[in-house]
């Protein structure tokens, strides 16, 4: 058996008013891929920065390589050979991938304070070969897809000498093609002999690359579970201490009269003639790799960017929608991407974040805001979503990344809209609180919402979509009815319209 | 209750003030005289007035440079209107509309054009001085007339009446920031403009008229100035805008936007205006006492960081 890289025993750590870790165990081999579960607040995160030198246990023993640690500075685990790759994106966007593969580690001529341009540009380029991806070393790196970025990040963990890699959250920004590609990478490490700890909510994934899965629930270990046996059922028993059943949309009755119609749709900054319909109670999904035109096409419907040709009919009647407040009076409500950084006034309360889209059913003396009135609603939606909140005047950042996103979602059904546009509802949110949002979809549909729903989760597509339509290069490249939608179906349509698009390995 | 107060955010730095007043009337007992608390709380007040519109402006993460010369602009014009025999309510009125043009140009050009705010307001400082210099060049107008000076130099209940100006402006504004869906969605957009404007909001409307107010407060304390010193002189209110902003963030203000409050902002202005009154009488020379504030607006935001934190 291959040498233990890390073996924590009994680790320990509280923050004020939450005790995050309570005597957890965990081991990890050389060339051993394994998956850390649990639901957000269960300890994962902060587990694995006590082994990445964020943070210093309060209590137990760190082993590594066989050697008695305790590190205190994440510099100090990196010489160790420990790197972790967040789950969100730790980079400057303003300088260029080349830049920021050398941040902090840049090559210099000998005996000299100036940077060795050529010999770091040979290093990335090897790099990058590896990993089979290609990179422009040249351009300004926030024009460049989240899925490259992330390939950099992993780039970057691979520039020195890494003995145990963590990973928190690494696809959830990915396509299905691109996490291909992210596993053979991980599967040609593990054969070098990293060890690689693997953080994920999509099961489908941890299942297909880890070997084992550690589960910790409230802080504790849940069980271990074997990746080759185990299955779904028995992970998320472990991780929610409960069965859960699993939304399925499909069973209701058909949808009603058509009510949103987008026709030929062109605009920034690269959607080209996307037409669709949508009925009352109908969910139409929307798959499609990253930079397929989703996330437009629907910034495009909402008046967050300017179409320049094409039409937006609603209940048959042409709209003009310049702006996301013209859209809201139209009935149509919009959850985004990113909730902290599109949604969220992260320092704000949770009462202040739920109303933000209401203020004008709050009045009272024509300039007042109602405290009164904003409290029932706050009330109103926090128990109908169960948002788990201390009090309506906490802040919303001290909040699970599952309750976010139900606020996100509740400050948009307080508008009570007749068209909800999801885009990735679920991403980074524990299965517990996945399994909420994608009921209450659901729930929306049958009262009669027609809901576009954005994702790159084929499985949730799947499971809530009356239709399915595929997007690639800015175009619509198919719309398939549920029956025929198929995880194969639709990735033969994503990767229809652009041959040179990254294909799973 | 107490606990309450000891939470917010103004109670270190309110704290701060009744610390300085202890101490500098402790060295120097001339400063809690009646005569030199009545000068120093009018003086206190110009400079509230310009800090509160700041404070709406920093509050969307925004900044404005051009109150001092907006100051200079309303009070020249309304000086000028009042020489030319225009009755001083109206006189008072159009020199505030003055401002607000000047308001309304900066936040058109920030809110509709895109550009960030300190180059237009850095521009607006440059362009408002020069327009005031050039009409006037340079000379002052001092043919104010004598029912215009109360407005300043009158008292009502034993305060100056700049100060009553300065307590209404506040109580006006506090209502606005709290209570009104207008102020939420200033600290909103302060706090995440983009969450903001998907959430249906009208973002740049609101940045427009955030420029006007900032503009109207800085006109009427540049219109209450005139009758101070019963003239309208063109270099009123130069670098008026870093005490403004020195208020602010002392008064525990995020220039990052979406913290910050009325309270905060005055609490700001009387602890400059008490170091400069008590450095004055403690026969500090002038040069020095600019690098005592300097160090001051630093303390205070170590002092509201380091709270915050613990």
């Amino acid at each position: 058996m291959a040498e233990l890289v890390v073996d924590a025993k009994r680790i320990c750590k509280a923050f004020p008013g939450v005790r995050a870790l309570d005597g957890v165990d965990f081991a990890i081999r050389a060339g051993e891929v394994v998956g850390l579960l649990g639901e957000n607040g269960a300890g994962k995160s902060t587990l694995v920065k006590i082994l990445a030198g964020v943070h210093r246990a309060d209590a137990g023993e760190l082993w590594f390589g066989g050697r008695r640690v305790e590190f205190a500075t994440i510099q100090q685990a990196q010489a160790a050979g420990v790197t972790l790759i967040f789950q969100e994106l730790n980079n400057c966007p303003n300088l260029t991938p080349l830049d920021n593969l050398f941040l902090g580690r840049e090559l210099r001529r000998r005996g000299s304070p100036l940077l060795d341009y050529p010999a770091m540009r040979a290093r990335a380029r090897a790099l990058f070969e590896r990993l089979g991806v290609e990179v422009d070393l040249d351009v300004d790196l926030h024009t460049l897809s989240t899925a490259v970025q992330q390939m950099i990040e992993i780039a970057k963990a691979l520039l020195g000498d890494v003995r145990l890699l963590i990973m928190d959250e690494p696809t959830s920004s990915l396509t299905e093609a691109e996490t291909a590609r992210l596993f053979t990478v991980i599967r040609e490490l593990r054969d070098r002999g990293t060890a690689i700890v693997f953080i994920s909510h999509k099961l489908g994934e941890v299942f297909e690359i880890t070997e084992r899965i550690v589960v910790l629930r409230d802080g504790k270990n849940a069980g271990e579970i074997d990746a080759r046996t185990g299955t779904r059922e028995q992970l998320i028993a472990a991780m929610v201490g409960r069965e859960l059943a699993e939304a399925d949309h499909r069973a209701r009755a058909a949808p009603g009269p058509e009510i949103l119609r987008v026709d030929g749709l062109s605009g920034p900054p690269h959607i080209e003639d996307v037409s669709f319909a949508l009925r009352q109670g109908e969910i139409l999904g929307v798959a499609g790799l990253l930079g397929a035109g989703r996330t437009e096409t629907a910034r495009l419907v909402i008046g967050a960017e300017r179409a320049t040709r094409g039409r937006v009919l609603i209940d048959g009647r042409e709209v003009r929608i310049r702006s996301p407040r013209d859209a809201a009076r139209h009935g149509i409500a919009y959850v985004p991407e990113d909730r902290k950084v599109q949604a969220l006034i992260l320092a704000m309360s949770v009462r202040e974040n739920l109303t933000l889209a209401i203020h004008h059913v709050l009045r009272w003396l024509r300039w007042f805001l109602s405290r009164r009135k904003e409290a029932a609603v706050v009330d109103r939606h926090v128990a109908a979503l169960r948002i788990k909140i201390a009090s309506r005047e906490q802040a919303v950042n001290q909040l699970s990344g599952g309750n976010q996103q139900k606020v996100v979602l509740a400050r948009c059904l307080a508008l009570a809209p007749r068209i909800l546009i999801l885009d990735e509802p679920t991403r980074g949110i524990d299965v517990a609180a996945k399994a909420e949002v994608h009921r209450t979809i659901a729930e929306l549909a049958a009262r009669g919402v027609a809901i576009l729903l954005i994702s790159s989760e084929l499985p949730e597509i799947l499971a809530l979509s009356d239709r399915v339509m595929v997007m690639d290069g800015g175009r619509v490249q198919r719309v398939l009815d549920h029956v025929d939608a198929t995880q194969e179906a639709i990735m033969t349509a994503a990767l229809s319209g652009s041959p040179d698009a990254v294909a799973p390995a | 209750m107490l606990a309450h107060l000891l939470r917010r955010r103004e109670s270190a730095i309110f704290a701060a003030l009744v610390v300085l007043i202890v101490a500098i009337g402790a060295a120097e007992p001339n400063f809690v005289s009646g005569s030199n608390l009545y000068l120093m709380s009018r003086q206190i007040s110009f400079v509230a007035i310009v800090a509160l519109g700041e404070l709406f402006v920093i509050l969307h993460s925004g900044i404005d440079l051009s109150v001092g010369s907006i100051m200079a602009l309303a009070g020249m014009a309304a000086g000028y209107l009042m020489k030319l025999g225009v009755p001083p309510p109206a006189a008072v009125v159009l020199g505030i509309a003055a401002g607000l043009v000047m308001g309304a140009i900066n936040g058109a050009l920030i809110a509709y054009v895109g550009i960030a705010p300190f180059i237009v307001t850095l521009g607006m400082l440059s362009f408002a001085s020069g327009v005031v210099l050039g009409l006037t060049k340079g000379w002052p107008i001092t043919e104010i007339p004598a029912s215009f000076v109360p407005l300043a130099q009158g008292s009502f209940l034993g305060l100056p009446i700049p100060v009553w100006i300065t307590l209404l402006l506040a109580v006006v504004a506090h209502v606005v920031l709290t209570a009104t869906a207008f102020g939420r969605r200033t600290y909103a957009i302060g706090g995440n403009e983009q969450a903001t404007f998907l959430s249906g909001i009208d973002v740049r409307r609101i940045k427009l008229a955030l420029y006007m107010i900032s503009a109207a407060c800085a006109s009427l304390a540049g219109i209450v100035l005139v009758a101070r010193f019963s003239s309208a002189q063109a270099d009123t209110g130069k670098g008026w805008e870093l005490d403004a902003i020195a208020a602010a963030v002392i008064g525990g203000t995020s220039l990052a936007g979406g913290a910050g409050s009325v309270l905060g902002v005055l609490i700001g202005a009387c602890i400059m205006g008490v170091i400069k009154n008590g450095l004055v009488l403690m026969k500090v020379s002038s040069y020095w006492q600019t690098a005592i504030i300097g160090v001051v607006i630093v303390l205070a935001v170590i002092l509201d960081r380091t709270r915050r934190r613990g």
